[in-house]
């Protein structure tokens, strides 16, 4: 039984790590262009992803 | 570094200070961007521009995003700079898919939290129905159903708005949508597992509602992202199509610009079966406006000078001249945000079907669910074993399988020939393509390039050249594009000639000082039957010998196969032209047809279809031109290519991209499959439930099962569907009504 206090949290931690990466993932734009990720890894250019567009503060 | 003048959007010009640094951001939607290879050539094409800070391609949306410094370089330029690297680019309409883009995100953010939970429940679950076989003690149960109750509930309660959400409108209108149900089995089950936890029963099913969300989100997220696709590749097609206008300059020169960089004032020629680009007043000519994408009012209306036109609209009758009132992004967003809700209207015929079915499916299930509950009552099996058959008949009732049946072949079939360059313009367009049995080809533009060149350029004089250019300018026929491209490329400035009218499947003809010029076919333009040259077009001047202008198109390359094989698969083709007799025969020799008339004007056209109706025959009309509009309209499906007159993209069910002819035969062996698919699609998910149901009455499935079984049932008919995506298809005998 008192492993059980240990392997829960384990298993939540796992889990709730995986749903972290794929909020990440979701958030920085990795979905947005499926066909084209396949692409780029073979390309041989500089490939850097486009920066968010400066905001007026920023511009000044 | 000073103060940006004003912050605009990325859809309207800047104005910025002279010399001041400007950065802007633009969405270019780019028509023929297919590789991985492109997306460096485009990206290259726009950082070599000067002014453009950094630019990146979408090879999913076909559009390129790129950082640009207005006070450098504008929109046109990245567009030219486009062109010249062999890309085909316009300005995209940002607001719409940024709206779906967020909707998409927020489901997919749901699933993914759907996802964490339901793993970590069914976790928990196994454990306790294999302690269930085993030793495990009640606390250890108690304290594994708390757990699961800790994840699923608020997992559920946050995954599952989407369903809460649509059921609670549906029910504040007094209606019942399929969410009423599935919000209903949804709640009842959590309820019930949570009193179960509290009394430390067995009969918890935490698992099954985190499941069911999870499921049902998938479809949901499935469902929003091909309609996203869908939309993005129409409003890519609209941009491409729309946004450019022909500017009137000084001295009446013609300019091609894009229709952003219009200003109030501006004069705009608009060629018969043009979309007007922009809000403003007529200010020479006369001629009949469809406005049914505004109004809804299917009467074209006469305006004359001075009458108020709005952008989006389409000049049916003659050329005309109007003068820019507003302009700007805003028109043009609001034309194309019409243009969409007219295609997603059309498109909801299904939605519709769906709904009506439901008003009498979901009381039919309440009704089941509520049999079940009092039928065991009555058999004295307690309240809780009643209540959980009763959700249990609920959620195996739920009909996302017979809901996806038909709409997830579509989806299939609409994205197979999407990416075979078929855009699907109505939702019943693949039903009745199914059906045909008759194919009818125009000639001009359909089964040829339609970009005829002048053959005998050099012997045309360059005064004759540039009065029969000011002609031609008012029409979209390609006879008429190509002597202005001949005028353009001997370096003329192309004048539009004042009252010209077009006389649709004759010619061009306009007042001059000495009586009328005529542009168009020999009798009409009165040239006489003495010179037995085969001629194209005939201009016709008072006292000037008339002038034969000769052209020549070539036929598509697969013309003739695609025809071969139409006939081998038994459809009648067919070959309707409103050109001379020698050339559609030319034509017809070449490519197989027998069935040919010649000379036919629109009316005889639509008479011919009608005769074949009459017949029994089920007819496709392929046809590009401004008269092929009406019989587009007539035949019983028809495809257009992207080549042709707004008015007859706008009449075709589909339009097709692209140098050959093979969508025609894709479109159609893909509406045949299509049509097979549903029925296959209809009897699984109708069997699944003629099985499952009166299984769950007899209580012998539990909710964990019936979510399972609800689930697969729904797999099952999309795995069935996605045979589709990858299959060759073979164009099957044509149906024989007769």
């Amino acid at each position: 039984m008192s492993s059980l206090a240990w392997l829960i949290p384990c298993a939540l931690a796992i889990g709730g790590l995986a749903l972290a990466a794929f909020l990440w993932a979701m958030n920085t734009g990795q979905f947005e262009d499926l066909d084209g990720a396949g692409w780029r890894a073979i390309a041989n250019d500089d490939d850097r992803p486009l920066e968010r567009p400066p905001t007026p503060e920023q511009r000044s | 570094m000073g103060q940006p003048l004003t912050i605009s959007g990325s859809s309207s010009e800047p104005d910025c200070a002279v010399g001041r640094a400007c950065p802007q951001t633009v969405s270019l939607a780019i028509e023929n961007m297919h590789c991985g290879a492109c997306i460096a050539t485009v990206e290259r094409a726009l950082r070599r521009t000067d002014g453009v800070g950094e630019a990146r391609a979408n090879l999913s949306a076909r559009r390129v995003t790129a950082h640009y410094d207005a006070s450098r370089t504008n929109v046109q330029a990245l567009i030219d700079a486009l062109a010249t690297a062999g890309y085909r680019a316009a300005e995209s309409v940002e607001q719409p898919d940024d709206r779906d883009a967020s909707r998409a995100d927020d489901l997919l953010r749901r699933l993914g939290v759907a996802g964490f939970a339901a793993a970590n429940v069914m976790l928990l679950s196994e454990v306790v129905w294999f302690g269930a076989v085993t030793d495990m003690d009640q606390t250890t149960t108690d304290l594994f159903h708390w757990l699961s109750a800790l994840f699923a509930l608020p997992a559920t309660v946050y995954a599952a708005q989407p369903f809460f959400g649509s059921a609670a409108t549906a029910l504040k209108a007094l209606r019942l949508n399929m969410d009423v149900p599935i919000s209903l089995g949804i709640v009842l089950t959590l309820a019930m597992s949570l009193y179960q936890t509290m009394r430390g029963s067995h009969q918890v099913y935490f698992d099954a509602a985190i499941m069911l969300t999870f499921f049902l989100l998938i479809g949901r997220l499935l469902d929003e992202q091909v309609r996203r696709k869908a939309r993005g590749a129409a409003e890519n097609l609209l941009g491409l199509k729309a946004l450019t206008a022909s500017v009137v300059g000084a001295g009446g020169v013609i300019e091609r610009m894009p229709a952003r960089a219009l200003r109030s004032g501006m004069k705009v020629h608009v060629a018969a079966g043009e979309r007007i680009p922009v809000d403003g007043r007529i200010s020479a000519g006369m001629t009949d406006v469809d406005e049914s994408l505004i109004t809804g009012e299917t009467l074209p209306r006469w305006v004359t000078q001075g009458s108020e036109v709005h952008a989006g609209t389409l000049n049916l009758g003659r050329p005309v001249t109007v003068e820019a009132t507003a302009t700007g992004s805003n028109t043009l967003l609001a034309e194309i945000t019409r243009l969409m809700q007219a295609a997603e209207q059309g498109r909801g015929q299904y939605v519709r079907l769906a709904d009506r079915a439901s008003r009498l499916y979901a009381p039919a299930v309440h009704a089941l669910g509520l049999a079940t509950f009092l039928g065991w009552m009555l058999a004295g099996a307690g309240w809780e074993t009643s209540l959980t058959y009763a959700v249990a008949v609920l959620i195996v009732t739920c009909p996302c399988a017979l809901a996806l049946a038909v709409p997830v072949v579509q989806v299939v079939a609409t994205s197979r020939l999407f990416g075979k360059g078929v855009i699907l313009k109505a939702a019943d367009g693949l039903e009745r393509l199914a059906e045909i049995d008759t194919v009818v080809f125009d000639k001009t533009g359909t089964l040829t390039r339609g970009e005829p060149t002048l053959r005998n350029v050099a012997e045309v004089p360059d005064a004759v050249l540039a009065r029969a250019a000011g002609l031609a300018v008012a029409s979209r026929h390609p006879y008429a594009k190509a002597v202005v491209r001949a005028a353009e490329q001997r370096g003329m400035a192309v004048i539009a000639a004042p009252g010209t009218r077009e006389v649709t499947g004759s010619g061009l003809v306009a007042p001059g000082p000495h009586g009328e010029h005529r542009l168009g076919s020999r009798e009409w333009a009165g040239a006489g039957k003495s010179d037995e040259r085969a001629g194209g077009l005939w201009y016709v001047e008072p006292g000037h010998a008339p002038v034969v202008l000769d052209f020549e198109d070539t036929v598509r390359t697969d013309a003739r196969e695609i025809v071969a094989r139409l006939r081998k698969a038994g459809y009648e083709v067919c070959l309707l032209s409103g050109d001379r007799e020698p050339a559609v025969a030319g034509v017809a020799n070449a490519l197989g047809i027998a069935d040919w008339r010649a000379a036919v004007k629109p009316d005889g056209k639509i008479a011919a279809i009608e005769d074949m109706k009459r017949q029994g025959r089920k007819v496709l009309m392929v046809g590009d031109g401004l008269n092929d509009a009406p019989a587009l309209a007539t035949a019983n499906a028809s495809l257009s290519p992207s080549s042709a007159a707004d008015i007859s993209q706008t009449t075709a069910d589909a339009v097709f991209q692209g140098e050959v002819l093979a969508p025609v035969l894709e479109s159609i062996a893909v509406a045949r499959a299509t049509q097979q698919m549903s029925i296959e699609n209809f009897v699984i998910a109708i069997g699944y439930n003629a099985v499952f149901v009166p299984l769950a009455m007899a209580g012998y499935v539990t909710p964990l099962i019936a979510a399972v079984a609800m689930s697969l049932s729904s797999i099952a008919v999309t795995v069935n569907a996605l045979r589709l995506k990858g299959r060759t298809l073979a164009v099957t005998q044509a149906r024989r009504t007769a």
